[in-house]
């Protein structure tokens, strides 16, 4: 018995080194080299163009959206705005499981930076565009609780958006016309999206590292990424099956897939892409209804959109850009850090509703690790000049104005 | 040889960009499919259109056919992102088939469900991204 022990354990100190000691990188193949490119930012191409929004692009609709954004009036108590919860200092996420509001909302806050490549918004992509996305938690009860004619009546209201309002759009409506309203309303959202539009992802360490390797530099690839990076890097386009879903320069297909993310306890389980499905096609803010400026109607991605059973429990991939500062994640921030994702991956355990399309990795705790090293070189401040990243003048004073009256 | 025929053919459709030659072979023997995507080479996350060229076994060219489409990832147990369908039939048995997009690489499988004058035929295009 004696002699077992200490062979028991070297093999319990064998495993451990097995687990926990970190591997080494290989070299860069050319289908390697291949894929890193496929995911660079340099592949990311111009915005696409969003033809049901006519202000998409328009300069003063920026502006406005961008006051609009942070302004707390819009909220049934004159303290909650867009960046209550889309704060820039945290990526416009908010570091908390799920967005706290007028309420507690049933989801996690995504980030607004590079959705305007994404033709689905929320988790479940029950808006398609970055317009029809905006409209709705104003009149959500546990976010804004406000409703549309407020929101319009508050554009009026205030000169310097009326003036904005009436250059962009024309005379704001009566409030007992409420189909104007509705029309209103919705170029409420299409200058909150031309604001939107101008948060893109900036340049990361991971595509400077890519450029060197495309390169051949090898010194300047040792100064941009550890080894344990580089590892991860390698990890995340092969064993750890990373890229089936998150691909492309924003490391997201925008597609939906069920991972198996346990709801909390006492959470009804979320269906997610199946009802976003049928909520998109409903709702009159879409890109085939009324209020969208494509006179083609030309929307191929509802046109074609597609619900099935393994779409039950299904959300939309989430870009992997600037994941610093953004935990909680998951669609109700079930998972505190990066690293219990990782093992979430890891494990691969079954779904609650529908059909998890995850297998187990089998990587060990060192490589996990390696990833999450990896991940972390992907952070990088929006390519977005500094002055959209904060409140400006105009819904700073609007704020301490409504703060005063409320006093 | 045979290969440059048939470039050489499919070439002289109006229109159309040749990016595959393959020949699909309905289940039963009774249609041959072509399909190209004039767009250029498939990537992955772009809604995008194909075109389908359908004859019979002699090489004669179908028309009137009826295209139910589906497809997926069978490792992965999931179908095709979007539902695709044929919008128009372009005449020399070519149709015009939208709203592809594929969103993971690896192996895809399209199926064509082809029924002309009430006799229908599968062809299941395999295809890796």
């Amino acid at each position: 018995m004696k002699r077992l022990l200490p062979i028991t354990l070297l093999a319990g100190v064998l495993a451990a080194a097995w687990h926990y000691w970190p591997a080494s990188p290989r070299s860069w193949s050319a289908a390697d080299i291949e894929m890193l490119r496929t995911l660079s930012l340099d592949s990311l191409g111009p915005l696409p163009a969003d033809a049901s929004n006519a202000v998409a692009d328009n300069p003063l609709a920026a502006e406005l959206g961008h006051a609009l954004f942070f302004d707390p009036r819009m909220s049934s108590n004159g303290g909650i705005s867009c960046a209550t919860c889309h704060q820039p200092v945290r990526r416009f996420t908010d570091g908390l499981q799920k967005a706290q509001a007028i309420g507690t909302a049933r989801r996690n806050t995504p980030s607004v930076v590079g959705t305007a490549y994404s033709p689905w918004q929320y988790w479940d992509g029950r808006r398609d565009s970055q317009w029809s996305q905006a409209l709705t938690p104003l009149e959500d009860p546990n976010e804004h609780n406000t409703d549309r004619s407020q929101v319009v009546a508050l554009i009026a209201a205030d000169p310097g958006y009326a003036a904005r309002y009436s250059e962009l759009f024309g005379a704001l409506p009566d409030a007992g016309d409420a189909e104007a309203v509705n029309v209103a309303f919705a170029n409420v959202g299409k200058v909150l999206a031309a604001y939107e539009r101008l948060l893109l992802p900036g340049r990361s360490r991971f595509d400077e590292y890519v450029a060197a390797v495309q390169a051949g530099d090898s010194r300047h690839q040792q100064a941009l990424f550890s080894a344990d990076e580089i590892v991860g890097l390698q990890l995340f386009i092969g064993a750890a099956n990373c890229t089936q879903c998150h691909n492309g320069p924003l490391l997201s297909n925008n597609e939906f897939h069920n991972t198996g993310v346990i709801s909390f306890p006492g959470d009804v389980p979320d269906k997610g892409r199946v009802a976003g499905v049928r909520e998109v096609q409903a709702n009159p803010f879409n890109c085939s209804g009324p209020y969208s400026d494509d006179r083609s109607r030309a929307c191929a991605e509802l046109e074609y959109v597609r619900t099935g059973p393994e779409l039950i429990g299904a959300f939309r991939t989430p870009s992997l850009r600037n994941l610093e500062n953004t935990a909680p994640f998951m669609h109700a921030g079930q998972l505190a850090s990066l690293f219990d994702v990782l093992q979430h991956y890891n494990d691969a355990p079954l779904a609650m509703i529908g059909h998890s399309e995850l297998t187990p990795l089998k990587l060990r705790d060192s490589e996990l690790h390696q990833l999450e090293a990896f991940l972390l070189t992907l952070a990088a401040p929006p390519a977005t000049d500094t002055k959209w990243l904060r409140a400006p003048a105009v819904a700073l004073a609007a704020g301490r104005n409504q703060r005063q009256q409320q006093q | 040889m045979k290969k440059i025929v048939m470039l050489l053919a499919l070439g002289c459709l109006p229109g159309i960009a040749v990016a595959d030659d393959t020949a699909w072979v309905s289940q039963n023997g009774l249609f041959v499919v072509r399909y190209q995507s004039p767009s250029g080479p498939l990537q992955i996350n772009t809604l995008h259109s194909w075109l389908l060229h359908i004859e019979d076994p002699a090489g004669a060219a179908v028309a009137g056919a009826r295209v139910e489409v589906s497809g997926g990832m069978p490792l992965h147990n999931h179908g095709l992102p979007t539902r695709p369908r044929v919008t128009a039939e372009l005449g020399d048995g070519n149709y015009q088939l939208d709203g592809m997009r594929f969103h993971m690489a690896g192996s895809w499988q399209v199926t064509l469900v082809i029924t002309v004058d009430g006799t229908t035929d599968t062809v299941v295009i395999a295809l890796t991204l």
